[in-house]
């Protein structure tokens, strides 16, 4: 069992906006990219050239529908895009239930790492976590994750824009904002404010500090329309072409 | 569980110490993405020798920092263990996958001495055709200077349509050479747009446009991508937006909502159009003896319709001098379109859009078009010198792309899109549609295409480029008797306005020998024997058929070059394995298709990042010591040794088009002061380079709309070299030229098309946009095939060449067809079924995925994810040979029930109408669930391929 810090103010997270997310697969491609030689590289891939080739992604994206349609394509079905990464919790099972403290959150910034030296690769985390936020690395033995670019976010070696985690650099429809979510005063906490960001299965308890801003409700065929357009009153008899004949134009 | 932390906050647990600061990379170097056809601007981290990370470029004006899936998983391209690594040349059976590998000296000798005899004989016997090549403009001139008209890159198969429909109507186009004002629209219609051009700035825009409150509308049969994400879905069935527009513009003009004032300063809508049947010039433009189209003036007499000023009317008669009768455009515009044929009631079935909605989003165009206009605080001066206080706009943007044009109706269809916005006035206006340079071009464009009788010679360059704009029959590429005289039959009868070529005819008439033979195949990124050709495993036996009387290949030569082991390689003899996009120089030029946006023409290079680890060599640089090898004259200096021994690094920098207009419009002059045209700048590239591998210039914003018809905008884009003279652009909602071939079809002139085409050119080439059902649908019993097929690419993979790549290839491994849950049960088909796909061409076996977001008479599935086994080095058992699967094999190239004589394809522009499928899905029996079909034989690979690791690490070292 590994205890968690005393809590601090500061609680980085990411905001991702459903609203906008278009499923191009930027952010997971980006996180692979960069994590790969990151503060948990290796991020490998088992037989990368072969069938059922799979490897360790901090970051995933899924594409489902929700709703039903109705007659005529009606309805409140829509196609939704939803990135899948750690939550970093505010309560996270993944800590709690990790023997060794190789799994750990950390007291200044809330950020969930594993610390792969004396991480023992029980899995125990990855049956704690809901999420499915946790990625085991067979070839090292190890649990791996997310973890925030933290050797980015903080990187005195990077241009102070661009310490950023490369999903939320890198998101070609600006759908995720990364930022102190324990300030109620941050861009990233009047956005959740202002669109209704909600948490993840909130009911079990783990307090998400990561949040989803839920998409706009998006409209197939019935939808109350304005007025359509009123043809103007018609020349003598029923030539439409007659009410433009009149008409003087310069060019 | 609020018990458990009170009790764990007490103690702490170790912490590691982590390096919040490494060291990112040991250099950083800026070039462009390849990933894809996007061309964003990258930094590539560069450490240890290695690539260690690739981002986007934030100054650079089409990516703006961000890079998307593809863009990212660059690294797996550049660590491919299916790339090339020597030249090849096959030794067994063409289709087995045996080479022997060879030295460059013996590639480029073979190479020389097959080219050379064919140029001393007859250089069109060579068929130069490359795929999705950015190097266009210099691979055209090659072919130009070999003096051969056999050439073309994969436009014929991808967008032609769009890109021929907008260059004749507005002198640009949907595709990359516009897009909708995202900045200031307060609605966007997209029509057909997967991920598609632009693919970043498409993502940055639309989301930006959520974000401000604009509204934005998708016509897609498939919701996925940017249809998930639209405020509206439309569900349209394919191959049917036209005639949903022509409806949409029925309502607009039953509701006189159209903008007469621009239609009558910015359009020939007033222009006066003969109406004497039967004779040679009905249908034409009525014209003064100097050759000016004339106007209806206010008092009822006719005037020089390029003269400012005066007062016209847009409906009415003229007496022509002659005594015949014209009448305005638009007058022929409202008669038609006022048509109850076009009435909502009328299309909501075929198209499967309720009439109300089409009422409805007609409505709320013209709300949005006349009720919300938007004025900025912006002075111009019009054309012909009328000062203008402000720049005024109706809000409606509108983009479309490949869903509209890859069918036989996606010409008309675009013109259609063209004709819509035009009536609305929202061409380069504010809020509206943009031109990005060099566009608007003149319209209709130039130049015609070169190529014909007396224009192709022995030994000698052709005069002109192979591809152009053709205004009429004479410009066809025919010879007397009216026969094709380009392998791909472009520019011939069965497709007067190929603009882009006929890249799927190819394989099919150089093996049939039809209109004539050739000696070889020459062939550049374009994996024609797999995903990029219709009609699959016909064109693989094509490639393979040979001549019984002599025991010869039927296609006797084929040289191909590619990055990696893609499935064409396997068809080729000769193989000249080329570089991937981090170890070569590159060009996106002006000459072709640049980065311009719309506030300013652009254009980009690509440097060596990495010198390549294997006896490669870039295309470009192969292609021009092949030229000066052969002594074509542009590529030899006047003591015949060659003229850019660097290679195509030296090309860029000194190559001159036209005096002063080169590769690269940047930096030019000798002390590199000037932009657009100058002379050739030696520190060029270096230039370039400093500039993060850009050139950007902001037009001033007086310039930034109403391109067409804008004084200091037309004056400065000649300065620029981006147009040839300052006149204004007129707009062109009735086109004159198709008038021309339909007039040629009727009997008029001297050049007319033969007895089978006369019905299809009269009844296609109409001057104002038709729709008409898709080809195949029309041929086919639609019973039997009652649905109809499309493809897209996933975003993680719109062109991005090949499954090869470790990471995107766990994305999406093996396709699905996908198919509406409504249809399938009707169908009495589950959600992961094994059904049988037929079409009038054959059958496949695919698995089923059911969803809801489809248009229920439609399937679709991912493209060219399924692949041949053996090909790109993956194992055997890999899901995209077992289970994915191609729809290629279902479409042809030529109609069905037309023995063979009629094109699966635009009748127009000759684009292959990929979308024009029609399919009946059946359950398969249970025994053959678990596999799809056809497979086959496993092709071999070349000995020096490295082999495939177990286990990827990458990154693992440099931590």
């Amino acid at each position: 069992m590994t205890s968690l810090p005393i809590p601090g103010q500061k609680k980085l997270g990411l905001v991702i906006d459903l609203d906008v997310c278009v499923g191009c697969h930027a952010c997971a491609t980006a996180c692979k990219e960069w994590n790969s030689g990151g503060h948990s590289a290796p991020l490998p891939d088992f037989n990368p050239y072969g069938a059922d080739a799979y490897g360790v992604w901090f970051n995933r994206i899924h594409s489902f529908e929700e709703g039903t349609s109705g007659e005529d394509g009606g309805g409140d079905a829509r196609t939704v895009h939803f990135p899948r990464s750690c939550l970093h919790c505010e309560e996270p099972a993944c800590v709690t239930v990790c023997p060794t403290g190789a799994s750990y959150k950390r007291a200044e910034d809330g950020i969930v790492l594993v610390n792969a030296d004396i991480c023992i690769g029980c899995k125990l985390c990855s049956w704690a976590c809901p999420y499915g936020a946790r990625e085991f690395d067979e070839d090292e033995g190890v649990m791996k994750k997310c973890t925030l670019c933290i050797d980015r976010i903080y990187n005195d070696n990077i241009a102070e824009a661009e310490r950023l985690p490369a999903c939320v650099m890198v998101c070609p429809t600006s759908a995720r904002h990364f930022g102190d979510l324990g300030d109620p005063n941050s861009a990233v906490s009047e956005m959740v404010a202002a669109r209704g960001g909600k948490d993840l299965m909130p009911e079990l308890g783990y307090r998400p500090v990561n949040k989803y801003l839920p998409p706009r409700r998006q409209t197939t065929a019935a939808r109350p329309s304005p007025a359509p357009p009123v043809p103007p009153p018609l020349a003598a008899g029923d030539n439409k072409l007659l009410r433009w004949v009149d008409r003087l134009l310069s060019r | 569980m609020t018990g458990w932390g009170e009790r764990w906050r007490d103690y702490w647990s170790p912490q590691e110490v982590v390096d919040t600061s490494p060291r990112v990379s040991d250099e950083v170097k800026t070039t462009t993405c390849y990933m894809c056809a996007g061309r964003c601007g990258i930094k590539v981290h560069l450490k240890d020798g290695g690539i260690r990370y690739i981002e986007g470029n934030p100054a650079h004006p089409v990516n703006r920092g961000v890079i998307c899936g593809k863009g990212a998983a660059g690294i797996m391209h550049q660590y491919s263990p299916a790339k090339l690594r020597k030249p090849l040349m096959r030794v067994g059976e063409r289709g087995v996958g045996e080479f022997r590998e060879i030295e460059w000296d013996e590639a480029m000798a073979t190479a020389v001495e097959w080219l050379s005899r064919i140029r001393a004989d007859d250089p069109k016997k060579l068929a130069f055709f490359t795929g999705r090549d950015q190097s266009q403009s210099m691979t055209g001139f090659w072919a130009t200077q070999f003096g051969t008209p056999n050439f073309a890159a994969h436009g014929g198969f991808c967008s032609v349509n769009m890109a021929a429909a907008g260059m004749y109507t507005i002198g640009g186009s949907f595709w990359e050479f516009g897009e909708p004002d995202w900045e200031h629209a307060k609605l966007v219609l997209m029509f057909g747009v997967a991920e598609d051009h632009d693919s970043n700035p498409i993502k940055i825009s639309l989301s930006a446009l959520k974000r401000r409150g604009a509204k934005s509308i998708s016509i897609n049969p498939v919701r996925t991508g940017y249809s998930a994400i639209a405020d509206e879905w439309i569900g349209v069935r394919p191959g049917t937006d036209g005639l949903f527009v022509l409806s949409l513009i029925h309502e607009l003009l039953q509701a006189d909502k159209v903008d007469l004032d621009y239609l009558a300063r910015y359009t020939n809508a007033g222009w006066l159009v003969i109406q004497a049947p039967g004779t040679a010039e009905d249908g034409l433009f009525a014209r003064d003896d100097k050759g000016n189209p004339l106007v209806l003036g206010a008092t009822g007499g006719v005037a020089n319709a390029m003269e400012p000023g005066g007062e016209i009317r847009m409906v009415g008669e003229a007496a022509l001098a002659d005594g015949r009768k014209a009448v305005p455009v638009f007058q022929l515009i409202a008669q038609r379109y006022l048509d109850p044929q076009y009435a909502p009631e009328a299309v909501a079935a075929t198209c499967g859009i309720p009439a109300d909605t089409i009422r409805r989003l007609a409505a709320e165009i013209a709300r949005i078009a006349f009720e919300e206009e938007i004025e900025l605080p912006v002075p111009w001066t019009d054309w012909a010198g009328r000062r203008h206080e402000t720049m005024r706009g109706r809000p409606v943007g509108m983009h479309a792309m490949r869903g509209i044009s890859a069918h036989s109706n996606g010409f008309q269809t675009c013109r259609a899109l063209h004709l819509l916005q035009l009536l609305i006035g929202t061409i380069d206006v504010p809020g509206g549609w943009r031109y990005k340079a060099p566009h608007p071009k003149p319209c209709p464009p130039g130049p015609k295409p070169a190529g014909k009788p007396g224009q192709v010679e022995a030994g000698k360059p052709m005069a002109g480029p192979p591809l152009g704009y053709p205004m009429g029959p004479e410009d066809l590429i025919i010879d007397a008797d009216g026969q094709p005289l380009r392998i791909d039959k472009a520019f011939s009868w069965e497709a007067p306005i190929a603009a882009h070529g006929m890249m799927h005819m190819l394989i099919k008439n150089a093996w049939a020998g039809d209109p004539y033979k050739i000696d070889t195949l020459f062939m550049y990124m374009a994996n024609m024997a797999w995903n990029s050709a219709m009609n699959t495993a016909e064109t693989m036996r094509m490639l393979t058929d040979k001549d019984p009387a002599t025991g010869e290949y039927r296609i006797p030569r084929i040289i191909y070059s590619d990055a990696f082991y893609s499935e064409t390689v396997a068809y080729a003899d000769l193989i000249l394995p080329d570089t991937t996009y981090f170890e070569r120089w590159d060009c996106i030029s002006i000459l072709d298709r640049p980065i311009a946006n719309v506030n300013g023409p652009a254009d980009s290079i690509r440097q060596p990042i990495l010198a390549p680890d294997r006896d490669v060599r870039p295309f470009q640089d192969v292609l021009i010591d092949l030229g000066a090898r052969l002594g074509l004259p542009a590529f030899v200096n006047a003591e015949g040794a060659p003229r850019y021994p660097g290679g195509y690094k030296d090309y860029l920098t000194y190559h001159e088009r036209q005096p002063g207009i080169g590769p690269l419009a940047g930096w030019r002059g000798v002390d590199g002061a000037s932009h657009g045209k100058g002379a050739p700048n030696p520190d060029q590239l270096q230039r370039y380079i400093d500039n993060g591998c850009f050139w950007k210039y902001e037009l001033p914003e007086e310039q930034h709309y109403y391109k067409h018809a804008n004084r200091a905008y037309l004056d400065n884009a000649v300065a620029l070299g981006l147009i040839g003279n300052a006149d204004p652009i007129v707009l062109q909602l009735y086109v004159e030229p198709l008038q021309k071939f339909r007039l040629a079809a009727q009997g008029h002139g001297a050049v007319q098309p033969p007895e089978r085409l006369k019905a299809r050119i009269e009844t296609h080439f109409d001057p104002l946009p038709i729709w008409y059902p898709p080809f195949e649908g029309a041929r086919v019993d639609t019973v039997a095939f009652p649905l109809n097929a499309v493809t897209q690419r996933p975003m993680p993979m719109y062109h991005s060449w090949g499954s090869q790549n470790a990471w995107l290839r766990q994305i999406l491994g093996a396709n699905r067809l996908f198919m509406n849950r409504v249809t399938a049960a009707g169908l009495g088909l589950v959600d992961d079924d094994w059904v049988w796909v037929s079409s009038h061409a054959g059958r496949i076996r695919a698995q089923l995925k059911l969803m809801d977001g489809v248009n229920a008479h439609t399937v679709w599935t991912w493209n060219a994810i399924g692949k041949r086994a053996g090909a790109w080095n993956l194992a055997a058992d890999s899901p995209e040979f077992s289970r994915g699967f191609l729809l290629n094999h279902l479409i042809t190239e030529t109609l069905p029930g037309s023995g063979a004589a009629e094109g699966n394809a635009d009748p127009i522009t000759g684009q292959a109408a990929w979308y024009d499928l029609r399919v009946r899905v059946e359950k398969a029996p249970a025994a053959e669930a678990g596999e799809s079909a056809p497979h086959f034989s496993v092709l071999g690979h070349p000995a020096s391929l490295r082999a495939s690791p177990d286990i990827l690490r990458y990154g693992g070292a440099g931590r």
